[in-house]
């Protein structure tokens, strides 16, 4: 569908905190539904700042940024972010977590539920409704905060870092599961990561980002078919990206 | 010998040499002096014989101290919810509060029985006062002490500003609540004593421990002052279990100051 209006539009887009210095310098992106996108670069780049951007959570300094849902775009499409934290209210149970989206959108107790089961039964952590966050691995607090997210059915899933400070293996068999939760719902998204395996693996599009100030730097397409599984990571195809992305990503890093 | 058996013996042990030493102390002074140290024996005796004016005192200093610091739990809590609102806010009041705290209660006890009058609510009023610093300070620093990715949460789902008071700064602060709550609690069955010692016994209901404590050392009767004392302390312990409790109760389950259950 290429006529069809971007679901996110970023043009000419700048960003400062208050009087600070320029952390996003014209930025100028577009994202159609159903992209995955991956955003990589340097510490401080922007990435995270770009993904509040889109969020809402900080106003853009100059240029435009929208955001269109299906058709018209008058109503702004739902929005779920996964931190790089797993951002779990402690004192709340699993279950109550998971819901905690829903309750401040003022669904219904019976939706709550619903969306609820659902949700956790996606992410394999039903059998944990009643723990409590402390009670939790890393790995398993992060799938509890993704379906927590992916509660409110969103058009746009924001995800910061989400696997950064799991182990390899872990992280390995999240991201399996990420692309099979896409399957599911389709959501459009945009993840930061540090990992280009991470990044190859996951998107349609990798967007390689250069800091001081941040500046959209190069922009690879990944031609590798969904769905992806773990056989995915020993094709020729994804070796050279992976190759190609760390090449660009080594320049852009060695330049700052 | 195993070790658990040591951890519960070894207090005793300490206590009974304790009392031994007690007694040896009492002995030691010279016979006409021993009623400046009562042995526990007499006090116990003490007690008994002053029972029903003891444990009714001990009746109305506890509910000075109760209605003392509740009040200062619910006034700091609300002040502590204003304070929390802005810096801007804080540092217009937090001069004006840290003199309030330095001022020393006792020397408004007497002028503080000309304005409220004498007995329980002078009690009450002390008793707010000494409690109400802790509480305010822990409070405020709680509620301002959110984690800030869970505030961006909250305010990514657009949750109005009372949801946000209540389903996440409240519940996040109520680990300093109850770190204050704890500090307050100590103090309260002080507070209310030292109240009653000042401005207490308003004539009809006979008075607090604070004023039994006069009545008890300006008749020379040592043995009942000791009863007193050991009868305040036990209201502190009241006070405090009640106050352990409360807390555990609230943050047992996900609180990291309670251990994990690895049973
Ligand atoms: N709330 C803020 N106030 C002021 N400056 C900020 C704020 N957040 C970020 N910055 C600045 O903006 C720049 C970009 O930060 P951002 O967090 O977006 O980088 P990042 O690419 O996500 O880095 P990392 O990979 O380390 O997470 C940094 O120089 C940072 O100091
Ligand atoms: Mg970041």
């Amino acid at each position: 569908m290429p006529d069809s209006p971007p679901l996110v539009e970023f043009k000419d887009v700048t960003k400062r905190y208050g009087p600070g210095p320029l952390v996003l310098d014209r930025i100028s992106l577009e994202a159609r539904t159903g992209d995955f996108i991956s955003l990589i670069g340097p510490s401080g780049c922007g990435k995270s700042t770009l993904l509040r951007l889109i969020a809402g959570l900080s106003p853009v300094t100059s240029g435009s940024l929208r955001l269109g849902g299906p058709g018209s775009g008058a109503v702004a499409p739902e929005l779920g972010f996964v931190f790089q934290e797993p951002a779990l209210l402690p004192w709340l149970t699993v279950a109550k977590n998971v819901e905690l989206a829903q309750r401040l959108a003022g669904r219904t107790a019976a939706q709550r539920t619903a969306a609820r089961e659902q949700a956790l039964a996606r992410v394999g952590m039903s059998e944990h409704a009643s723990y409590y966050p402390r009670q939790l691995s890393g790995g398993q607090k992060m799938r509890v905060s993704i379906a927590r997210a992916l509660t409110l059915s969103p058009e746009i899933l924001l995800l910061d870092e989400p696997f950064g400070a799991l182990d390899e293996m872990t992280r390995g068999r999240l991201n399996e599961e990420l692309l099979a939760l896409r399957g599911q719902q389709a959501w459009t998204a945009f993840f930061v990561t540090h990992s280009v395996a991470e990044a190859v693996f996951l998107s349609n599009r990798i967007v390689i980002m250069s800091a001081h100030p941040g500046r959209l730097h190069t922009e690879v397409p990944v031609d590798l078919p969904y769905p992806r599984t773990a056989e995915t990571r020993l094709t020729p195809v994804y070796y050279e990206l992976v190759a190609t992305v760390s090449r660009l990503l080594r320049s852009v890093e060695r330049a700052a | 010998m195993s070790r658990r058996l040591l951890k519960f013996l070894l207090p005793v042990v300490v206590g009974v040499l304790a009392l031994l030493l007690w007694y040896y102390l009492h002995f030691a002074i010279v016979a006409d002096n021993r009623f400046l140290l009562p042995r526990p024996d007499e006090i116990l005796a003490a007690f008994t014989e002053h029972r029903t004016e003891l444990l009714q005192a001990a009746a109305n200093t506890a509910k000075g101290a109760l209605w003392g610091f509740g009040l200062a739990v619910a006034v700091s809590f609300a002040l502590a919810l204003g304070l929390s609102l802005s810096p801007l806010v804080r540092v217009s009041f937090y001069p004006y509060l840290m003199i309030l705290q330095m001022t020393p209660v006792i020397v408004f006890a007497p002028i503080l029985v000309l304005w409220v009058g004498a007995g329980l609510k002078s009690v009450v009023v002390i008793t707010f006062l000494i409690c109400f610093f802790p509480l305010v300070v822990n409070t405020t620093q709680g509620l301002i002490s959110t984690d800030r990715t869970l505030l961006e949460l909250f305010r990514l789902y657009r949750a109005s500003r009372w949801r946000e008071l209540r389903l996440l700064r409240v519940p996040s602060a109520l680990p300093y609540f109850f770190a204050g709550l704890r500090i307050a609690a100590t103090l309260a069955p002080i507070g209310a004593l030292v109240g009653d010692y000042t401005a207490g016994n308003s004539g009809n209901d006979g008075g607090g421990l604070g004023f039994l404590t006069l009545i008890y050392s300006s008749q020379a009767k040592y043995s009942a002052l000791f009863a007193t004392a050991a009868i305040t302390c036990a209201l502190g312990f009241i006070f405090v279990a009640g106050v352990v409790s409360l807390s555990w109760l609230a943050l047992h389950r996900w609180h990291d100051s309670y251990e994990r259950s690895d049973l």
